[in-house]
């Protein structure tokens, strides 16, 4: 159902729903990602394979099985659900409701002029405060984001990248004033600009400057954060665009070898920082296809970490990730069946051996999730934990004929993305050459076809039509806006604009340097300089980024 | 009738980065012989306009996802009509709740498509919903 239908263009009551044809099977048998899978899977499939090697035991390289010996038994996943609307006091609330409900991690969603680096009163803010995500200015604003949560007992992952390394120095500032001890505080900065120039664009600066400050970020972390990680390096986005389970685990392993490399040219050590380096994976729908990502991701990291870059500490080979559902599966037709697709997603992360999860809301194709929606999805997971056994043993999987033998080809298949990439000069150059980025439209563009030709069946959508009632959804509307103007206009009056001057001219000179940014952002975000006023600062050194459109 | 190829400008209005949607309609339409051209991302309504003006389109096609169509349709249409471009035809695509539907329709949104609409349902109205102009 694409257009609104008026009343008298409802179908009769109890109208056979539209389906295939019973007595058709699908022509292909694939993964949601187009991988051909066979009729059977038998020993045969595994000839040569050297379980020991390749798969080991949970706990010890290459991590197939899972990054710690007793899984699940010993400490379930981080119940982690991603939330953020309106103004501060709102997504406060939010937060503390979730964490009442048993969510065991904060993970915040900012709206999109704070993403892009704008304040709520910029002219291209204009009907965008506290839509996507919350909206914050300021340091002001953080404050209000986590009253009365104890930043030293309670993680908080955020997702926010261009603009990651502000954000972050406004959390350690409000940690500080908790009286929280940096050296034992921990959460998660997702701070990982090269997706974003594949993916999920909201980049600002060029990639040159965008990487000094992602590894201004790891030093300071390394130095003076060492339970926190400073980034997660994602492919949940590059999923979300469009691509295949094979090129978000490739594009995603390939980005993390760019930041190592990076760090090093840096010269940190790899076992400094490499322990710290975090994850994030989409939970699509193929069941199999995901766990066997999951393992391969693991196997290959620890390989990468040992022969190309040499670590030595069992802690930089072992890849720690977060995982969320797909969004880009979740329906607006029959919303309600978006929570069995979460469910069996969630199931799939959980049998992959995520540290870390949010599952989706059933209303996420209509709006922000409300709070009987968010409620639900975290529901999802706390079944899933505690009724279903599936936590009692770790790797339950392993072993099958089917899901080593696709975690192999999917092994492979990454592996030959990231020799192609290093072939193009890195991600960067891949990035300029638009390469990534054609993959991933290429792919997004087959899956249509696919569906539209209902060779791929989305129930409710091509198949199983229904009529339905509209969704009560969450709504945001401009008081937000006009809130966080009043806010802002406050905040100039009572600060000294004096010594936001001062700051904002040393950021800017350091920026025009070598130094590490994050301790003149910490001291400019602490006298009250606006998001929006650092990152024009930032801009006017390192200039903005255009990107090349491939359609 | 004309024969002259049907334009269309695909646009990504406001800050949104999420470009899935636009490029699978910018490239279904010009496989289905329409010329078009693609914005790219960050387009103001006052950008998107002028690139309609100049390319001399006859759809303009929004991808929204943002939340924020409320205030970029009505500007878009308003700078439309100040233009006199008022043949224009002005479809949005994206996450647009069912309470909002009306108010884009009053402001002269000619369709509105949310998830799950198949291409060439896209591709079938842009062909009906052309006006032939001289």
């Amino acid at each position: 159902m694409s257009q609104h239908q008026k009343p008298e263009q409802q179908k009769p009551q109890h109208q056979k729903p539209d389906s295939p044809p019973p007595d058709s099977p699908p022509q292909k048998f694939t993964t949601v990602s187009g991988y051909p899978i066979r009729r059977l899977y038998t020993g045969a499939d595994l000839a040569g394979w050297e379980p020991a090697r390749s798969l080991a035991t949970p706990g010890e390289p290459p991590y197939t099985r899972g990054i710690h010996p007793a899984m699940y038994r010993e400490q379930l996943w981080t119940m982690r659900q991603f939330a953020g609307f309106g103004a501060a006091a709102d997504t406060n609330a939010r937060f503390r409701y979730l964490l009442s409900q048993g969510q065991s991690g904060l993970s915040v969603a900012f709206d999109l002029p704070t993403l892009m680096g704008y304040d709520s009163d910029h002219a291209l803010a204009h009907g965008e405060v506290g839509k996507c995500g919350v909206a914050i200015s300021s340091l002001a604003d953080m404050e209000v984001l986590f009253d009365h949560i104890p930043l030293a007992s309670v993680t908080t992952s955020m997702t926010i990248n261009s603009p990651a390394a502000i954000l972050w120095a406004m959390y350690l500032a409000v940690a500080d004033k908790q009286g929280a001890s940096l050296q034992t505080l921990s959460g998660t900065l997702q701070n990982d600009i090269l997706k974003e120039y594949i993916a999920q664009k909201e980049y600002i600066f060029p990639p040159e400057p965008s990487l000094r400050l992602v590894v201004d970020t790891l030093e300071f972390g390394v130095r003076y954060t060492p339970k926190f990680n400073p980034i997660s390096i994602s492919g949940y986005h590059i999923r979300e665009a469009g691509s295949t389970a094979i090129q978000e685990l490739a594009f995603t392993l390939r980005d993390a070898i760019e930041y190592v490399e990076r760090a090093l040219r840096r010269g940190l050590a790899v076992d400094e920082f490499a322990p710290r380096l975090s994850f994030f994976f989409n939970a699509h729908n193929d069941f199999f296809e995901e766990i066997a990502k999951y393992r391969a991701a693991r196997r290959i990291w620890n390989n990468i970490m040992r022969e190309r870059f040499g670590a030595q500490n069992a802690r930089s080979w072992a890849l720690r990730f977060h995982a969320q559902t797909a969004g880009c599966s979740l329906t607006a037709q029959q919303p309600y069946n978006n929570v069995i697709r979460t469910a069996v997603q969630a199931l799939a992360a959980v049998m992959g051996g995520t540290q870390s999860l949010h599952t989706n809301s059933l209303d996420e194709a209509w709006a922000l999730p409300t709070e009987h929606a968010a409620t639900l999805a975290l529901r999802t997971q706390q079944i899933i934990a505690h009724e279903t056994g599936v936590t009692n043993t770790a790797d339950p999987l392993g072993g099958s004929y089917f899901l080593e033998t696709l975690t192999n080809e999917i092994e492979h298949g990454a592996c030959e993305y990231i020799a192609k990439i290093d072939s193009l000069g890195g991600m960067v150059s891949a990035i300029e050459q638009s390469y990534p980025q054609r993959e991933i439209a290429e792919a997004a563009y087959q899956y249509q076809l696919a569906v539209d030709r209902r060779e791929k069946i989305i129930v409710g959508v091509n198949a199983y039509t229904a009529q339905q009632e509209p969704l009560e959804v969450l709504h945001i509307d401009d008081r937000v806006a006009h809130h966080q103007q009043v806010g802002l206009r406050e905040l100039r009056a009572n600060r000294s604009g004096e010594e936001v001057g001062r700051r904002l001219n040393s950021l800017a000179h350091a920026a025009a340097g070598n130094e590490n940014l994050m301790p003149f952002l910490y001291d400019a975000v602490k006298a009250y300089a606006t998001l929006g006023e650092i990152c024009d600062t930032l801009r006017g050194v390192f200039g903005t980024y255009q990107e090349v459109a491939v359609t | 009738m004309t024969d002259k190829k049907i334009r269309v400008l695909i646009a990504k209005p406001g800050l949104d980065g999420h470009d899935r949607g636009a490029k699978i309609i910018a490239r279904a339409l010009r496989d289905a012989g329409m010329e078009v051209i693609y914005t790219g991302l960050r387009q103001t309504p006052e950008m998107i306009a002028a690139a309609a003006e100049q390319e001399d389109v006859d759809v303009i096609g929004l991808s929204i996802l943002s939340g924020a169509h409320n205030t970029i349709c009505p500007e878009l249409m308003a700078l439309l009509r100040a233009k006199g471009m008022t043949d224009v035809a002005v479809l949005v695509g994206g996450i647009i709740p069912d309470v909002d539907i009306a108010a884009l329709k009053a402001a002269g949104i000619a369709g509105i498509f949310l998830p799950g609409t198949a291409t060439q349902e896209i591709v079938d109205f842009v062909r009906t919903h052309v006006r032939t102009r001289e």
